[in-house]
Order: structure tokens, then C-alpha cells, then sequence
């Protein structure tokens, strides 16, 4: 065989992959060859790949079951680290681990947003000495990801199992898209649960991709196929920069979508009564600009990455139609990653506030709400990027402060003539205040007590009485609010700020 | 076969369908008071009314079951 020849069979053999019975087993499952995938993810081709023939002089490894190297998306270059699950089922040796520390270290080096396409059975237990505990082994991996994070976009598509340590990869993405039926994440495998604390459960239950995407929420996106998930992928990127030292790139405005129904006219004006935030999202950015992340989760607040004015926007949006768009343990805890994602790539924030407050009761103060609570506000005060609240109806109590509330340095606080700022309702603040005087009153004359009280409550609280005092910084109508957040974020655009000097805070986690 | 859970702890203030009814997707179930905010509870899937558990008045906790639909 010649130099050339042998090149060239090599070269066949390690593009193949794995067994051909594993292709099948894959396509069973409506799984991609990993190949395949990066196509679809690509502009064009992969530029380039590096340790293509990892472990190369055993026959069975080819690549060692990852593929490492850069190509482009939307024009930008961005480096990838993709399991092979028909080698091996993706599980890692020694040259998989050090292949994804390097492409971790050349993003790292060039500042490049980095994709992890996981589909991996985790650490290969016959190489774990040379693949685990090291100072090269796996758990660089997770140190490279924890540096890397907020200095460039790290994405996780989910394509199979990511198990056991493997499982710490999606959790240290900024965002994780799971595709239905086959993305799964778990420490220990339902066989592991059954032999050693004798639970019997199936994997879908345990860590499948709507389980972590509904009730977990280490997932954030729930697709239906790999092409869902690489589209998700290729759409979020185009709202980031690619390193933390860039804006976001600017794109055509689009006009916003023309509707039947104007945002007066899908506000109820009593404060109570649910409507769709969405509805009002939509009437206030470009045409199907909104990216939805954790829509599952947590739904009483909504965050996605959106485009007003061809420019990105991260909102974060109370939903009154689910729960009531009451504050959560899980919905601060899901507000404070997107803030933090959103101010660490320089997106400015919007928040639209419709808001009862955080809830009460037992069950949530055993779950910790002044702690989950607490790092909503952390994040949202630590934000630096332009940060506009727009107060819809409703703003009570910690509701307020946790959705950038005038305290918190937002550039400003903009009120619909529907708003309401207090510190509760006029119906709770009416019975905290004269619940014993209504007690005492005959039952013919409560009624009309409690409405002259709520009516002198409501006139307390009254939205031009709060602007005379400062509190707000302008009410303007409905259907000028989107030139107003126009005009304001491209003036906003100037803003350069240092939050505080000093190592770093102590998190409220 | 699917149960309707309450999302948050409240009071039924009111039930908006009755056994038997046919109910599609996101359509309003039952609306509960909490936090002096109505809060509608949808159905996830569309099919048939077969069981409402709760009346109005009731205290429902989150998870309870307050319906059964049969698609």
C-alpha cells in the first residue's frame, strides 16, 4: 500500500464512525450520525478539525467517539466538541477527555462561543485512571466550562443520555435544548436507583427531556428533533455576540406584527382578572423576533431573547394568566440565570411588570423563597447593561423591587396608565388595615366600608400621584410604548458602567 | 386519561365546565382565588369532562386534583 493509499483508507474508516450496527440502532431512534448533525449546524462545511485520529491505531475508536474543531454559524466562527454514540456510546477514554479540553482551551484562546452536542454514556470505566481523577481528567472539563462561562457562549444540545458526572456539561451551559424522547440527563441510571436505594423508576420520569425542561428546569428548551434543536441553536446564537468584550450584532428592524385587537384593548382594567403577557410582547418587538427560553418551566414568568428595533432585548415578562404571575422559588431562580445571561453578553433588559408579589405560605417558605427570591434580586441589581422597567398593571410588594424596581438603578421606569404601585392590593392592604374595625362593624355596613376604604387606597396609590412624587419616570400610552423603548435603548446604548469593585459577592444561593 | 392539577394553592372560586362537557387545549377548567388574583386552570389536552373533584368554595393545595379529563 502506498503513503497515499493508506491515508486515504484511514482517513474512510475513522469518518465512518462506529459499527454499522449502531448507525442503525441510532436511526431506530431517529438519531443523526454525528457528522450529519454538524452539517446541519454549519453554514457550510467544518473548517477544521483537530485529533481526528485520536486512538487511531485502535481500529474500534475511531476519533476515539468525539469529533473536535471550528466552522461558522451566521458567518461567525464557533468551536464544537460532538459525541459519537455509535463508538463506544459516546463514553470517554483519555484522548476523548483531552480532545474537549482542547477545544475548550481554543475557545478559551480565541474567544469563541463553544457548542457541546452531547450524546454520551459517560466516563469509559476501563480507562478510568487514565480519564478521571487527573489534573487532565474529566473534571477539567467542567473547570474549563466554569472559566469559560460568561466570557463566551456555551451551548448544550442534548441529543442523548449525559450521564452521571457527563450530566455536569448541560448544567454549566448557559442553555440546554433536549430533544424528546432520547436527550436525558441523570447522576445515577434507574438501575443504579433500584440496586442501591431501591427506587423503581423508568428514565423518562427520572431525566427525561420534559421532566428537566417542566419540572427540574436544567433544561431549557424541549424540541421535537435534532434539526429542532441545531435551528434553536443557530437562531439563540444570532442574538449574542461572541465574547463578553462585543455587542450584539444589529439586524434589519422588522415592523412589529399588525394585530386586530391594540394593547388597550387586551389589558383588563380590573387588576385581578388574568390576560396573555405574551399578547403584549408581541405588539412591542419585531415581527416573530422572540426566542423563548424555559417556556415550560415555571411559566408564571416568561424570559426570551427578542429584537427590538433590529437590535437584541432580553424581556422578562410576568404571565397573570399562569399563577397569576405570582413570584416562585423556581420562577426568581429561572429570572436570575437570564439576567446574568443576558448582562454577561452585553443584551439589554426589559421588564414588564404585572406583578401580585412573591408567594406566601408554607409550602414555599420551606423551599427557601427569601433565598430563591433573593438571588433574583442580586442578579437583577448587578445588571449593567440598559435596563428599562415597564410597569403594566400591578406592582406590589417585593414584586416590584425584584422586577428592577426604581431602586435598583434601571435607566427607567416607564408606567402604562393601568399601573399600580404599592406595597399590596387595595383588597389585602384594606384588611391588614381594618380587619378588626370590619369585624366589629354590623354586616349590613361592612360592604360599603371596605369599598370607601379600597376607593381611598386606590387614590393613595393613584399612578400621577406616584409620577408627581418622582417615583416614575413617564406614563405613556399604550401604543407608543414600543418608540419609546425604541428611542430610549438607542440612547441608552452609551451606558458604561462598573456594578462595585471587589473579588466577587456572596451569592444568596 | 388526564388529571387537572391545581398549580398553586388557592380557593375555587369558580368552575367553568360541567361533566360531560368537551374541552380542548388551554381551555379555562376551573378559576381559582389566590393571592387576590384569579387564576385560571387550563387543560392541558382536549377530550371529555368525566370527573370535576372540587366545589366551589373548596381549598384546593398545589397538585390537588380538581378535574378528569378523557381524551
Amino acid at each position: 500500500m502506498s503513503y497515499m493509499e493508506e491515508l486515504q483508507k484511514r482517513v474512510q474508516h475513522i469518518e465512518k464512525g462506529g459499527h454499522e450496527k449502531y448507525h442503525q440502532k441510532n436511526e431506530e431512534k431517529g438519531k443523526l450520525f454525528v457528522r450529519k448533525r454538524l452539517e446541519l449546524l454549519f453554514d457550510e462545511d467544518m473548517d477544521i478539525e483537530d485529533a481526528f485520529f485520536a486512538n487511531c491505531m485502535d481500529d474500534s475508536l475511531p476519533s476515539d467517539g468525539v469529533v473536535t474543531g471550528i466552522g461558522k454559524i451566521n458567518g461567525q466562527d464557533v468551536c464544537v466538541m460532538a459525541n459519537d454514540s455509535t463508538v463506544k456510546a459516546g463514553s470517554w477514554g483519555k484522548r476523548t477527555v483531552e480532545k474537549i479540553l482542547r477545544i475548550q482551551e481554543t475557545a478559551m484562546t480565541l474567544e469563541l462561543p463553544i457548542l457541546y452536542l452531547v450524546d454520551s454514556a459517560g466516563a469509559r470505566i476501563t480507562d478510568q485512571i487514565e480519564m478521571f481523577p487527573g489534573r487532565r481528567g474529566a473534571g477539567r472539563i467542567f473547570h474549563n466550562q466554569i472559566k469559560l462561562s460568561g466570557r463566551v457562549p456555551q451551548i448544550c444540545l442534548l441529543f442523548g443520555p449525559s450521564a452521571a458526572g457527563g450530566a455536569y456539561i448541560p448544567a454549566f451551559c448557559d442553555i440546554v435544548v433536549m430533544v424528546d424522547g432520547n436527550a436525558s440527563m441523570y447522576l445515577g441510571s434507574p438501575r443504579m436507583a433500584e440496586k442501591v436505594i431501591g427506587e423503581k423508576v423508568t428514565l423518562e420520569e427520572m431525566g427525561g427531556a420534559k421532566m428537566h425542561c417542566s419540572v427540574s428546569g436544567v433544561g431549557d428548551v424541549l424540541v421535537k428533533t435534532e434539526p429542532d434543536a441545531i435551528s434553536y441553536a443557530r437562531n439563540y446564537l444570532s442574538y449574542f455576540p461572541k465574547s463578553f468584550r462585543e455587542k450584539p450584532q444589529s439586524y434589519e428592524t422588522k415592523e412589529v406584527k399588525e394585530f386586530e385587537k391594540s394593547i388597550e384593548d387586551i389589558i383588563p382594567e380590573n387588576q385581578n382578572a388574568p390576560f396573555n403577557m405574551h399578547d403584549l410582547i408581541n405588539r412591542i418587538i419585531d415581527e416573530d423576533s422572540f426566542c423563548e427560553i424555559k417556556k415550560k418551566f415555571a411559566p408564571e414568568l416568561i424570559t426570551g431573547l427578542s429584537r427590538i428595533n433590529g437590535k437584541s432585548v432580553g424581556i422578562i415578562a410576568n404571565q397573570p394568566r399562569m399563577k397569576g404571575g405570582v413570584l416562585f422559588p423556581d420562577s426568581a431562580d429561572k429570572a436570575a440565570k437570564f439576567i446574568q445571561l443576558c448582562d454577561a453578553f452585553n443584551i439589554p433588559l426589559l421588564f414588564l411588570m404585572d406583578v401580585p408579589g412573591f408567594m406566601i405560605g408554607t409550602k414555599v417558605e420551606r423551599a427557601g423563597i427569601i433565598r430563591h427570591g433573593a438571588k433574583m434580586l442580586a442578579a437583577m441589581s448587578e445588571a449593567t447593561v440598559p435596563k428599562i422597567s415597564v410597569i403594566v398593571r400591578k406592582a406590589y410588594g417585593a414584586g416590584l423591587y425584584a422586577m428592577a424596581g426604581p431602586a435598583f438603578e434601571p435607566d427607567a421606569v416607564i408606567a402604562l396608565p393601568t399601573a399600580q404601585i404599592a406595597v399590596m392590593g387595595p383588597e389585602a392592604a384594606v384588611n391588614a388595615v381594618y380587619a378588626n374595625k370590619i369585624a366589629e362593624l354590623p354586616e349590613e355596613e361592612r360592604e360599603a366600608f371596605i369599598k370607601q376604604k379600597q376607593d381611598e387606597y386606590r387614590d393613595d396609590i393613584d399612578i400621577y400621584r406616584l409620577a408627581s412624587e418622582l417615583v416614575i419616570d413617564a406614563i405613556v400610552e399604550p401604543s407608543k410604548l414600543r418608540k419609546e423603548l425604541m428611542k430610549r435603548y438607542s440612547i441608552y446604548e452609551a451606558k458604561n458602567v462598573v456594578f462595585t469593585e471587589r473579588k466577587h459577592g456572596v451569592y444568596p444561593v | 386519561m388526564e388529571e387537572v392539577k391545581a398549580m398553586m394553592a388557592g380557593n375555587v372560586w369558580k368552575i367553568v365546565v360541567a361533566v360531560g362537557d368537551t374541552v380542548e387545549e388551554d381551555q379555562d377548567i376551573v378559576i381559582l382565588e389566590s393571592m387576590k388574583m384569579e387564576i385560571p386552570i387550563a387543560a392541558e389536552e382536549s377530550g371529555i369532562i368525566k370527573e370535576i373533584k372540587v366545589a366551589e368554595g373548596d381549598f384546593v393545595n398545589e397538585g390537588d386534583v380538581i378535574a378528569i379529563i378523557e381524551s
